[in-house]
């Protein structure tokens, strides 16, 4: 059994082993450490030479892997806390995603930055944050979510190797311990796995390589509601549908996309088209967010036709560091299930 | 590899070309035919030129706001940075960039204060990683002083000793803000913290500042370790088209001591200087002209949008 946070590591090492133009840049990455979270774990051992360890510096740490991805490297920066993100958000709006387009497409910056983002760990208002949300619908910069389908390590691999643009890459700490599940654990379910292609690209290569997923319950009726969501939060949409499915009777459709931005609307559409019904989940707060332009394109797409629409999202509020008043915050699997509920 | 430094004569003629250039952009910003705004290079000009006559063909420059006077002395066309300043297709950047945003090249420039200074430094570790024998030209001024992103970026420079070259323009003035306001302490002090050798120039002479550029762009390609040089200097012109909040008499007088032309020029036998001067002044003004009949781009188009 492979969990997401192994299939990332595997991926890591893979692609340095591909390619020496690989470089990891980010703060107590050397082993034993390997990370905070353990990702780079066996990287500096492996590629002494290739993992530079570094000074609490996110903006120059961006930047400079910036400056490599222009002049011939590959570089991959890791942030420690995606909270921190916020200190590079300068180099990543203003320089990275900015370059190849302001340059008039005579430049790539083939830069992959990840970070962990997400809570339920009681690290509080500052390290629990899913700030993705702020980084979305930046010309020339592409945010990717792994989920636990498929293979998140083969898309991080691919955001390395064959993106020549900046990728915002969104690893959510709980999934990193989620493990990713055999065929037959799957046999409940039926998955459509497509690729479907943002209607603009502006700055950045259209072709798409990051997978969405949309998942039927076996043999079930027709679904009588769409659930989109992404990261951690499409891992708890599908215990909730199987809940909902065996307890309840409620069947659903749900769609996990891993790109964020640009987005694909299709999948999510065409379901929507379906069912008539949409359930929108992010674990970031839900004012001004992913799940509302996800419901603004599906309501422009379907007019009339969209019978309903809902966010579920955290609270409007910072995270707390205390369990009970956290778990409150943040959306869980039964206020999904709850949510569904009051939908169908 | 031997590398020619421009006589006496390429000199003046480098220098003549940003000055032409730049006064034409002011003298024409008020006819509509640029687009946003501008940061000349009046006064500075000997810094550019001084400094980035010791550019070797694999060298890098970054460059920021105020940087007309470094892409002409790195050798860019003229008409193509006038066009890109009129938006046309036929600019440095097809008009997208602008007056700040230029890319030829192994030349780079981005308008944020600061931000520049770890592009750069990853530059440079990159080309060292890779084994190619580059240095990398970065210039910055008195206001990226106020960035924290700089010092990270020293820090990090220093550490991993990649070959980058700071260059600070210190032309006393942040936009309308005099040094005095905006930076406590010694400027060179903040590089040797890092353990960066530093070293200060007070002067507009190109020769004089072309032999410091030159042991020091010389040490960073020998040790493959920074350098800084801080280069004290004078702008004649507004920050942009004509927000001088200076005294005019403050200008004058130092148009009088500091101008690089005049500095220069004493060199030259006056016919010699006359010819070059007119000879640049032409090159511009024919570059000009030029631009103002290119076309002008479509968007919708270059980027597949629906038109």
């Amino acid at each position: 059994m492979t969990t997401v946070l192994e299939s990332l590591n595997l991926a890591l090492h893979t692609a340095m082993q591909r390619h020496t133009g690989v470089y990891l840049l980010g703060e107590d990455l050397l082993d034993p450490y390997g990370g905070a979270f353990k990702v780079a774990r066996g990287l500096s051992t492996a590629f002494p030479e290739r993992v530079l360890t570094s000074p609490i510096s996110e903006a120059a740490l961006v930047g400079m892997g910036s400056g490599m991805a222009l002049r011939g490297l590959r570089p991959v920066v890791e942030i420690m806390f995606g909270d921190f993100l916020t200190l590079t958000a300068d180099q990543l709006i203003n320089h990275a995603a900015k370059f190849r387009w302001m340059y008039n497409d005579q430049v790539r910056v083939p830069l992959v930055v990840r970070t962990p983002m997400g809570g339920r760990r009681g690290y509080g208002p500052t390290h629990s944050q899913s700030l993705e949300k702020h980084l979305l619908g930046t010309a020339g910069l592409r945010v990717l979510a792994p989920c636990d389908l498929g293979d998140p390590g083969e898309l991080l691999l691919n955001a390395i190797l064959e993106d020549d643009d900046p990728v915002l890459f969104i690893e959510n700490k709980l999934l990193y311990l989620c493990h990713i599940p055999e065929t037959a654990e799957l046999a409940d379910f039926e998955i459509q796995e497509t690729y479907p292609a943002p209607a603009i690209t502006p700055a950045l290569d259209a072709k798409s390589y990051a997978p969405a997923y949309t998942l039927n319950i076996r043999g079930a009726p027709p679904a009588q509601l769409s659930i989109a969501a992404y990261g951690y939060m499409g891992h708890l949409a599908r215990q909730a549908m199987q809940h909902l499915a065996y307890e309840n009777e409620i069947f659903v459709e749900l769609v996990i996309p891993t790109q964020l931005a640009p987005f694909a609307i299709e999948p999510i559409l065409s379901s929507a088209q379906l069912t008539g019904r949409l359930l929108v989940i992010e674990e970031g707060t839900g004012a001004l967010g992913w799940g509302a332009e996800i419901v603004a394109q599906i309501a422009s797409a379907m007019g009339a036709h969209l019978l309903a629409s809902q966010r579920l999202a955290a609270l409007d509020t910072p995270i707390p560091a205390s369990g009970p008043l956290e778990a409150k915050t943040l959306p869980d699997t039964a206020a999904i299930i709850q949510a569904v509920k009051r939908m169908v | 590899m031997t590398h020619t430094l421009p006589d006496s004569l390429a000199l003046y003629q480098a220098l003549s070309r940003i000055r032409f250039f730049e006064e034409t952009v002011l003298e024409n910003f008020p006819r509509g035919v640029f687009f946003g705004t501008t940061h000349t290079y009046l006064g500075q000009e000997a810094n550019a030129v001084g400094v980035l006559s010791h550019c070797l063909p694999q060298d890098i420059v970054f460059s920021n706001h105020r940087c007309h006077g470094h892409f002409l002395a790195y050798g860019g066309s003229p008409y193509a940075l006038f066009a890109e300043l009129m938006g046309k297709s036929s600019g440095v950047c097809g008009g997208r960039g602008g007056s700040q945003h230029l890319q030829w090249r192994n030349f780079y420039s981005n308008g944020i204060q600061g931000g520049i200074a770890p592009i750069a430094t990853g530059m440079a570790l990159a080309e060292k990683l890779q084994g190619h024998p580059a240095v990398v030209f970065v210039f910055l001024g008195d206001g990226t002083l106020g960035e924290g992103v700089l010092y990270e970026t020293l820090n990090l420079a220093s550490l991993w000793n990649a070959p980058v070259f700071f260059i600070l323009e210190n032309n006393r003035i942040a936009q309308t803000t005099p040094v005095e306001l905006a930076v406590a302490g010694s400027m060179a002090a903040r590089f040797n913290a890092f353990g960066i050798p530093t070293y200060e120039l007070d002067s507009s002479d190109v020769e004089e500042i072309q032999t410091i550029t030159g042991n020091l762009a010389g040490e960073v390609r020998r040790t493959q370790s920074s350098r800084a040089l801080i280069l004290h200097t004078y702008r004649f012109g507004p920050h942009s088209k004509g927000d001088d909040t200076r005294l005019a008499e403050t200008i004058s007088a130092m148009r009088t001591r500091r101008d690089p032309l005049l500095i220069h020029a004493a060199r030259l036998e006056p016919l010699q200087a006359a010819q070059i001067s007119s000879a640049a002044s032409a090159e511009i003004a024919a570059g000009f002209q030029k631009a103002l009949a290119d076309p002008l781009p479509d968007l919708p188009q270059e980027q597949g949008l629906p038109s």
